[in-house]
């Protein structure tokens, strides 16, 4: 294990872990609710189609939802049990919104379906990137580190760019959650085995297992998996330990702290030559290709005012209600917030279930979480730019935010804002900043969606203006050809007949008729639409012509 | 109050630890001062904090704030004691009042309190006082005041009478009066000597309380309230400048050491150039900063005629901090060194509504 230079990013702060509560919990299952709530909504990207009926049984695995398009990924049957509804549920959401879900109730007996490992009917030669990536959709494996996306778009290499480094994140920068430390502690070879099989699917030429030194358990157990790989040698797979530094685990910072490679806005991981996966996803990964598995638990840590703190595996589609109830929370509690306290939010709704991305739950309580002195003027400080890992001054950001000029507050960077929370920590005035900006942004847009439609408006009307001119054009031509032909014909009638006075009254009369009930017909035929007056304009000639 | 979305975590640290920590950092200079200059001092100091309290509280009170709430956050009181030290200590106390009044009323509160002020309180104090009462703002008394604190406090209420005995010319007076009658001295130091104004390595008494300032202020780099940018460049700067001119004529130009540790440079350096609300924010704007306003400081008090020049130096930069932050915007965190400077949706809007 060759050491080799960490690189720290600017600003970021040093937070209380908090972490001890759960850290010493092994992970445990949660007893299977009697119901399940799955929402459509698991990952980024488009919505998986349902492929199940109201009152259809479903093993454990079965696949309920498929992948549409791309960006997408399937769903999977968390245990047996009959489908009781598809339909819009609450969900894990800030503002409880409801989206649509499906809905299982157990049978209890947990029975799996039937299982397709990718490596067992595989041959021992290389696999086709494409092949797992397709299975690994199929499979419902996002990124489970919170951001749900689907983890076989990450697969994708960069065209003409070699993976130099891949980073498996396991620095859980977030304080309380530890649910990676325990997966790391206790599935260490599941994991191993998963960046081994990704090393060489992906020819990485080197492998990095990122863990903040305040998990020094995790990094021992891992270590030690790798060393008991001969396989792990030869990929150069290594841990490094990094400072727990928040927001260490970001993608960006985390880039940089091990490589020293700067990833600039719109620059994705892999043009750079790097790709990371989250070590729960490294896991969840291994368990689709090894043994067939889909997704349909995850670890989840639940903490706080509780009085069973730990690390419980959780049947997707559990409430949250299910695991604070498991985990005895306490009933002072004022909310519960899901993901870490930095980024996470605060849940409005108990029954909404688990999803893919919710990696801790936190009882909260002004016990962990002191009341906040109420916000005071910005002095300008800079403890905020200096606290930011992304270089920005959210001094200057929410100055023109709070005066509503976004256009300047976007000059000043705003869209590279990672939310991160930083700033907000350390402001002496308690200026909720992160708030401000997440309102701007939104405001940003807001207001570039509808200069869009506006465009959009603004070209349909064009063209409309543009083909009406043509029109008019093309109708003068034939207008102006028509009246050259009919003189022409005349001319030619008069040369060769004195009889035309020969036609009597009544043929004359009769000739009119006709001509006057066709154009009729023709009117009735083109109806009102725009161009009937053109049509009209058009026939008359026509008319001129046979009369 | 309970944040509505993340973050939840919040350190816990106040404007009101900030301002507590300048405080504090000013002791040791307050003591240093006390015991060498007489107890004068504290009055100042007592006369300045109520009206300034008095004021902040009325002034929040009819723009319809949070008294109770912003008089805490003490930023009040540290302008106070600022005016209290950069005052001579025998003014009259109408004259600190004034002071106060112009800092807290004019400079602060009216241009929207805390935070929004574009000019330092305490230097718009002196400012205004050293231009409409020249005389009384130029009473420095010497070192070794030996006068009881009741009749110095007498002497403040203006119920004794201003003695000119008790005053006499500052060290920083003694070397411009010599620049500008263009007296032939082959030594300056001697000329400090002979008038009893020169110490171990500065103006005599001022150089201990001078160097108290830079403890304190070395305490608040310590305590991070304010960073290394501004006092460095300030003191870099006005070493510089002094030590060209000393180099060029040492006979007229006093030694960078002596400038430093005379009147109110280590103040300015650390305490009131520091002001984050009407200085710079980004740390290459914080470094011009500094250098200007040591620069101008040593201009000013060299070849001016006012007896020390931290105030409108310090004034003039205050003028250029919101040009200066805007041209020296750190780069974001992976932004490529030749990244086209981004136009904002207004400008695009502007250009296309445009035929």
């Amino acid at each position: 294990m060759s050491k080799k230079k960490l690189f720290s990013f600017l600003g970021g702060i040093k937070l209380a872990h908090r972490k001890e509560y759960s850290s010493e919990k092994a992970i445990a299952p949660l007893p299977m609710p009697k119901k399940l709530i799955l929402p459509l909504r698991q990952s980024a990207g488009s919505l998986p189609a349902p492929i199940v009926q109201v009152g259809e049984k479903v093993n454990k695995g079965q696949c309920l939802a498929a992948a549409e398009g791309w960006i997408s990924a399937s769903l999977h049957a968390p245990t047996s049990g009959t489908i009781r509804d598809i339909g819009d549920y609450p969900i894990a959401h800030p503002s409880g919104l409801v989206a649509p879900c499906i809905v299982i109730e157990a049978d209890g007996e947990d029975a799996w379906g039937e299982r397709q490992p990718l490596l067992e009917h595989a041959d021992s030669e290389r696999l086709d990137p494409e092949t797992v990536q397709r299975y690994l959709q199929s499979m419902g494996v996002v990124g489970m580190g919170g951001a749900v996306f689907p983890s076989h778009v990450k697969l994708s290499k960069a065209p003409g760019v070699p993976l130099e480094t891949l980073i498996v994140n396991g620095a859980e920068c977030e304080p309380f959650i530890t649910c990676d430390d325990r997966l790391m502690r206790e599935r260490a070879a599941e994991i191993v085995s998963g960046i081994i099989f990704l090393a060489e699917l992906l020819e990485a030429k080197e492998s990095v297992v990122a863990i903040e030194d305040n998990k020094p358990e995790a990094a021992a157990a891992m270590r030690a998996a790798l060393a008991a790989r001969l396989e792990a040698t030869a990929n150069h797979i290594r841990v490094v330990v990094i400072p727990a530094v928040y927001p260490a685990g970001s993608l960006k910072q985390l880039i940089y702290t091990l490589t020293g490679k700067r990833a600039p806005a719109g620059v994705l991981p892999p043009q750079l030559g790097v790709q990371c996966f989250n070590t729960a996803t490294v896991y969840a990964i291994w368990q689709a290709v090894a043994r067939g598995e889909p997704v349909i638990s995850r670890i989840v840590t639940v903490t706080g005012n509780v009085g069973r703190p730990g690390n419980l595996e959780v049947p997707l589609g559990a409430s949250v209600a299910d695991v604070l109830q498991y985990a005895e929370a306490r009933p002072e509690s004022d909310g519960c917030l899901v993901g870490g306290p930095m980024m996470g939010f605060l849940l409005p709704d108990y029954d909404a279930p688990i999803g893919k991305g919710a990696n801790c739950l936190i009882a909260r309580s002004p016990q962990f979480f002191p009341h906040k002195a109420p916000e005071s003027p910005c002095i300008r400080c800079t403890n905020c730019a200096q606290a930011c890992p992304q270089g920005l001054l959210p001094y200057e950001m929410y100055w023109w935010s709070r005066a509503r000029d976004f256009a300047k507050a976007e000059r000043h960077n705003l869209q590279e804002c990672i939310e991160c929370g930083c700033c907000s920590y350390v402001c002496p005035s308690s200026i909720p900043l992160v708030q401000y900006f997440r309102f701007a942004k939104d405001a940003l847009r807001t207001a570039a969606t509808k200069k869009e439609m506006a465009d959009q408006a603004r070209e349909r009307f064009e063209f409309r203006q543009f083909r009406a001119e043509r029109e008019k054009t093309e109708r003068t031509q034939k207008l102006a050809q028509a009246a050259k032909q009919q003189s022409a014909k005349l001319a030619a009638e008069n040369a060769n007949a004195a009889p035309a006075e020969d036609l009597d009254e009544t043929r004359k009369q009769a000739l009119i008729a006709a001509a006057i009930e066709r154009v009729a017909g023709e009117r009735a035929k083109v109806g009102c639409d725009e161009g009937a007056n053109a049509t009209e304009a058009a026939l008359a000639p026509n008319h001129g012509n046979s009369a | 109050m309970n944040p509505f979305s993340a973050p939840y975590l919040h350190r816990p640290t106040s404007v009101n630890r900030s301002m507590n920590l300048v405080l504090v950092a000013l002791l040791p200079g307050i003591l240093v001062y006390l015991t060498l200059f007489g107890s004068a001092l504290i009055v100042q100091i007592f006369i300045a904090s109520v009206s300034a309290l008095f004021f902040e509280a009325l002034l929040l009170y009819w723009r319809g704030r949070p008294v109770r709430e912003r008089l805490s956050d003490h930023s009040a009181l540290v302008t106070a004691w600022l005016i209290a030290l950069t005052f001579p200590p025998l003014s009259p106390w109408w004259l600190t009042v004034i002071g106060v009044f112009f800092a807290i009323v004019v400079a602060k509160q009216l241009y929207g309190g805390l935070g929004q002020n574009p000019f330092n309180p305490a230097m718009i104090a002196f400012a205004v006082c050293i231009i409409a009462f020249p005389a009384l703002m130029s009473q420095w008394p010497a070192q070794g005041l030996n006068l009881p604190f009741r009749e110095q406090a007498e002497i403040i209420f203006g119920l004794a009478p201003r003695l000119d005995a008790l005053t006499s010319a500052t060290p920083l007076d003694a070397i411009k009066t010599a620049l500008k009658t263009d007296a032939l001295y082959d030594n300056l130091q001697k000329l400090l000597m002979n008038q009893n104004l020169y110490g171990t390595f500065a103006g005599r008494g001022w150089e201990w309380v001078t160097t108290a300032y830079l403890c304190g202020g070395v305490f608040l780099l310590i305590m991070g309230v304010i960073t290394w940018h501004v006092p460095v460049a300030f003191i870099v700067s006005m070493s510089a400048i002094a030590f060209i001119c000393w180099l060029i004529e040492p006979s007229r130009f006093a030694n960078p050491l002596f400038h430093l540790f005379s009147g109110g440079a280590m103040l300015g350096a650390f305490f009131i150039a520091t002001d984050p609300v009407s200085g710079c924010a980004t740390p290459r704007g914080k470094l011009i900063f500094g250098a200007g306003a040591g620069l101008l400081a040593y201009l000013i008090r060299v070849f001016g005629s006012f007896p020390d020049g931290i105030a409108f130096s310090v004034l003039i930069m205050n003028m250029t901090a919101p040009l200066l932050d805007l041209y020296c915007q750190p780069k974001v965190f992976g932004a490529l060194p030749s990244m086209p400077v981004k136009k904002d949706l207004a400008a695009k809007v502007k250009e296309e509504e445009s035929p």
